[in-house]
């Protein structure tokens, strides 16, 4: 048993390495393709640590995604390039605010209740900044100059560059993996499993539950900002539909497929949404029937609910691993 | 803004509450018996709309077509529950949803297949296709008028059902212990595929008899679904009498956020969702 | 503890077949490169909605390109075309990532696409990026030959502005004085809106309310409510697809027709003359398009589309078609080296392409200089009836170029 968690741990790290390796090998728009699969990967760690570490099932994420992408976006002068900086901080701090103000409310919910009520914060951001002016309407708006980071003369980091936007999002996720992974081992993550298992019990224990909910959810809207802030980047330009709720199902449906409750699952499940669609819709590989690629998708995605119970993850995870940590701490 | 205006609006925003209650009928049913939640509730609206106008036309007569297809959406309900569901009850929702979210995309494939992209029409029954005035310029269509009392007449008819029929018991007594009904001898794994396919049949019926003013057309599902929920949650999951009293709210919501602030208009049902969970967090009539 | 053992040999076969499917994946994705290297096909990546609420539309412009394509022996500046597609599924979100497929994977000469005018937005950014010939088959969005018009950007449809704005001074001239405007409140609504409102005010019309409706919402009854009691002298809209074919069926049925008379830019009445049945009869819209033009070019066009794809063509046909005639004409000027993009920019610029909907030219912002037709609506035709606005150019606001 020691064994196959070892051997996990070492795929994952030799596909992490393999990761490194690949802007070298392929096309600009693999490395591109990439880079946005890793910043849904980010963005699915986020919400894994609501959905699959505190029991929070969250329909209304995109509207941390989308706000950070909006921030830059109206922060950035049209000629310009946005401040690494500033930017990047101001717009997961916003987040974070955000965050923050509306977990007061939606943290009072649970259950379904909870699912519906994030989604209804999502939708008023998105009629927002579909319905008036303030980004562009539903046309969205551009982001003109990427950020770059100079020593002197030299250009140490250059986001306009394919390449170099690809490694920096590649840091990026496994920072937020590193980071998640010693936020759940520490005392506030056992804390949340004992909240998702049982919250009662937890608060007979004397904790302050919500503040622990609170703070996840903070946590978990900065990291989707994270991720946001890194996808309006990638391309330039924002749209309300970056806030929607079909965005919000989406990143829902990676955690499920990749196995929540499992860091990896998330990252495991963005890379396999995006790479299956990519198949299913791809012409070389399906002819004349890659217009029917929703059918492929759509099937794929039932067999994966009704006989993957654990997700993608659950076929590489020792099974049984969650309950035992679950036991250990509730 | 004179008083015949204001009462004409509270009309439209009755008539639309009425329609959306019948939409979402069926999700909280098998939302609140069963415990599943169904994204895929909109596509058998969808489903519904697209069958009463290929039956429709086949037949000549709505009513002809709403009845071959309740019978077509009950077989489809049960064989979704043999097939699919059933393997979920024991699990958490959220595989419930990732198995929904799968049927969306089947569904709205095979519509594509099947009946194509195009947006059709269906036409209201001889009998109903006339309007009374209401004030100079405006009159109101009786067709609408009919479908709310359908909608009543639905909501009148579940009640009965689940409150005062033996099989309503069974229901009831279903929904709050699988294993103590199962105990009695009841046949539960029926049961659920009964409840099942009705609500499967109740979101046909509503998109059958609201083709005629809805018109037919891909993704029409989507567009219902999400409201659907918000239907259901503000009345409370499982409460029929909450649904109809959150369809309404929401017709009105709707209606008057067009009105009176048509800048906002799209936010106005979110806002009032917001509202209602924080004022009491698990909407506003618990399971009935 | 034997399930479990059972469990590790499932997961190392998983691991196995996980490469598999990795190599499959990269197997996908060779054919476009090496297909590169060995033809000489001039490669037309088109990106349009083939799945969704406008999969039709997608369907009628990929027809309409490939006819006029057909018609020069399937040939582009003499060389043989090889098509690249991607169902961009009217999402916005994925535009800039769906293009680059086309741009960056298939290496495609030329991007056409598409309906949706916020995933039109993202192409346009793609395109400005990429330096890759753009031509636009149908989104309208001002903006992509306006303040973001660029060399490499061509529309062979309209602009939101173009078809409403005539429809202003037909209004006036009959007398109508007070308006009531109704639009979904999105990008395409308000600036159809705007065009409308520009040719109205200035005919010396005016507008008495603008009503919104949130996109895509079809509850139409509180707004007809209120049209009914403001009684203006006429109402127009934009609405396009099944919201279209909605509010006309209401309208209807809420007493108005015959008392209030409706108006729309002509999409309001395409394509859904078949759902509404007698509702939409009399109906007026403005259009660069419209059924029974004396038109030569028209009447074989029509015919051969109907025989090729056993289909009777709409507005959308003509723009695909359209965008099919202005690439042939570009890559006749170069002989089929796309290699010369400012000698096929320079030829498209002074392009008359010899439309079934009527001549017409480019702008200097690249965007059709077009007749706009009044129509009516007669059985299952928008009927011709005349020329609204001849010759009519979108101001191109913002547009630096030319």
């Amino acid at each position: 048993m020691q064994q196959s968690t070892r051997a996990l741990t070492l795929t994952l790290a030799a596909a992490a390495l393999l990761l490194l390796a690949f802007p070298f090998a392929e096309s600009k728009f693999y490395t591109q393709l990439l880079s946005k699969i890793m910043i849904m990967a980010i963005f699915a760690m986020s919400l894994d640590l609501l959905v699959g570490y505190t029991g929070l099932i969250s329909l209304g994420h995109a509207a941390f995604f989308g706000l950070a992408g909006y921030a830059v976006a109206l922060m950035t002068p049209q000629y310009e390039a946005p401040d690494l900086w500033t930017s990047l901080p101001a717009a997961v701090g916003l987040c974070a605010a955000f965050a923050l103000v509306t977990g007061f409310l939606v943290l009072r919910t649970s259950g379904v209740y909870f699912i519906m009520v994030t989604l209804a914060f999502a939708q008023m951001l998105f009629f927002l900044f579909h319905d008036t002016k303030l980004g562009g309407g539903s046309d969205g708006i551009y982001i003109y100059i990427k950020p770059e980071i100079r020593l002197g003369e030299t250009s140490l980091l250059n986001l306009d560059d394919a390449r170099h936007f690809y490694y920096f999002v590649w840091i990026m996720m496994i920072a937020v993996y590193g980071f998640l992974r010693t936020v759940l081992r520490s005392t506030f993550g056992h804390a949340l499993l004992g909240i998702k298992t049982n919250e009662h019990r937890m608060r007979a224990l004397g904790f302050a539950t919500f503040r622990y909910k609170l703070a996840a959810y903070v946590l978990s809207g900065a990291l989707a900002g994270l991720a946001g802030y890194l996808a309006a980047l990638q391309f330039g330009f924002v749209n309300p539909e970056i806030l929607s709720w079909h965005q919000s199902g989406a990143v829902l449906m990676m955690v499920i497929l990749g196995g929540m409750g499992t860091l990896f699952g998330p990252v495991i499940g963005a890379f396999a949404f995006v790479l299956l669609q990519e198949m299913f819709s791809n012409q070389a590989v399906l002819g004349a029937f890659a217009k029917h690629w929703q059918l492929l998708m759509g099937a794929a995605v039932i067999l994966v609910a009704l006989y993957l119970p654990g997700g993608l993850a659950g076929l590489l995870a020792r099974p049984g691993r969650k309950k035992a940590i679950e036991a250990d701490d509730g | 803004m004179d008083i015949s205006f204001i009462l004409i609006q509270l009309l439209n925003g009755l008539q639309y509450g009425l329609l959306l209650f019948l939409v979402a009928s069926g999700l909280t049913l098998v939302f609140g018996i069963m415990g599943i939640i169904n994204l895929a509730h909109g596509s058998f609206y969808m489903v519904g709309a697209y069958l009463a106008f290929s039956l429709s036309a086949m037949t000549g007569s709505l009513l002809l077509a709403v009845l071959l297809g309740v019978v077509l959406s009950v077989v489809l309900g049960i064989v979704l529950e043999r097939l699919l569901f059933r393997h979920l009850y024991q699990r958490d929702h959220l595989y419930q949803v990732l198995l929904t979210y799968g049927l969306i995309l089947v569904f709205e494939e095979l519509r594509s297949i099947i009946w194509g992209d195009d947006v059709h029409g269906v036409a209201i029954p001889a009998l109903l296709n006339f309007s009374l005035p209401l004030t100079d310029t405006l009159s109101y269509p009786v067709y609408r008028l009919a479908i709310s009392g359908v909608c009543l007449a639905l909501a009148l008819g579940m009640y009965v059902l689940i409150q005062k029929t033996r099989l309503g018991m069974m229901i009831r007594a279903g929904a709050s212990n699988r294993e103590m009904v199962q105990s009695l001898g009841i046949n539960i794994k029926l049961i659920y595929t009964l409840v099942f396919a009705l609500g499967v049949a109740l979101a046909a019926f509503a998109g059958m008899i609201a083709a005629p003013v809805s018109s037919v057309f891909p993704n029409m599902g989507a567009q219902v679904l999400i409201i659907c929920f918000v239907v259901v949650v503000i009345g409370g999951i499982g409460s029929v009498r909450g649904a109809l009293l959150a369809a309404i709210l929401i017709g009105m919501a709707d209606t008057f956020g067009k009105v009176l602030v048509p800048e906002f208009a799209g936010m106005t049902i979110y806002v009032l969702m917001a509202l209602v969970l924080l004022w009491r967090p698990e909407g506003l009539f618990k399971r009935a | 503890m034997s399930d479990k053992d059972k469990m590790g040999i499932d997961r190392r076969e998983f691991l196995l077949n996980g490469a598999a499917l990795a190599g499959a994946t990269a197997l996908g994705m060779l054919p476009s490169g090496l297909a590169l290297a060995q033809s000489a096909r001039v490669r037309v990546g088109l990106m349009l909605p083939y799945t969704g609420t406008y999969a039709q539309l997608g369907v009628a412009i990929t027809n309409g390109l490939k006819l006029a394509i057909q018609e020069n022996g399937n040939k582009l500046g003499g060389r043989e075309v090889e098509y690249f597609t991607v169902d961009d599924e009217s999402d916005p979100a994925k535009a800039p990532e769906n293009a680059n497929k086309l741009v960056q994977r298939d290496k495609v000469d030329v991007l056409v696409g598409t309906v949706h005018s916020g995933v039109a937005m993202g192409m346009v950014k793609v395109a400005r990026e990429s330096g890759t010939l753009l031509i636009i088959p149908n989104a309208g969005a001002d903006a992509a030959t306006g303040p973001l018009c660029a060399p490499n950007i061509f529309r062979t449809s309209f602009t939101n502005w173009q078809p409403s704005y005539p429809m202003g001074k037909v209004l006036a001239d009959r007398g109508m004085k007070n308006v009531v405007t109704m639009a979904w409140k999105y990008g395409a609504g308000e600036e159809a809106i705007n065009g409308f409102k520009e040719g109205f005010t200035k005919a010396g019309g005016k507008i008495v309310k603008e009503l919104w409706l949130p996109f895509p919402n079809v509850e139409f009854q509180p707004l007809l409510t209120e049209i009914a009691s403001l009684k203006p002298d006429a109402v127009f809209v934009f609405f396009a697809g099944g919201g279209a074919a909605k509010l006309i069926k209401d309208w209807q049925a809420a007493g108005l027709k015959g008392k209030i008379p409706l108006f729309g830019s002509g999409f309001l009445t395409d394509g859904v003359l078949d759902a509404v049945g007698d509702a939409a009869e009399g109906m007026e819209t403005t259009l660069h398009y419209a059924d029974s033009l004396d038109i030569p070019k028209d009447k074989s066009f029509r015919l051969a589309y109907a025989k090729t794809f056993k289909l009777q063509p709409d507005v959308y046909a003509v723009q695909g078609y359209d965008a099919g005639q202005l690439l042939v004409l570009g890559a006749k000027a170069v002989n089929g080296d796309f290699g010369k993009k400012n000698e096929i920019i320079a030829a498209m610029e002074k392009a008359v392409i010899d439309s079934p909907r009527g001549k017409w030219t480019m702008s200097k912002a690249h965007n059709p200089v077009q007749d706009i037709y009044l129509r009516k609506v007669v059985g299952k035709e928008n009927r011709y009836v005349s020329v609204a606005h001849k010759a009519l150019a979108d101001p191109a606001r913002g547009c630096k170029m030319g």
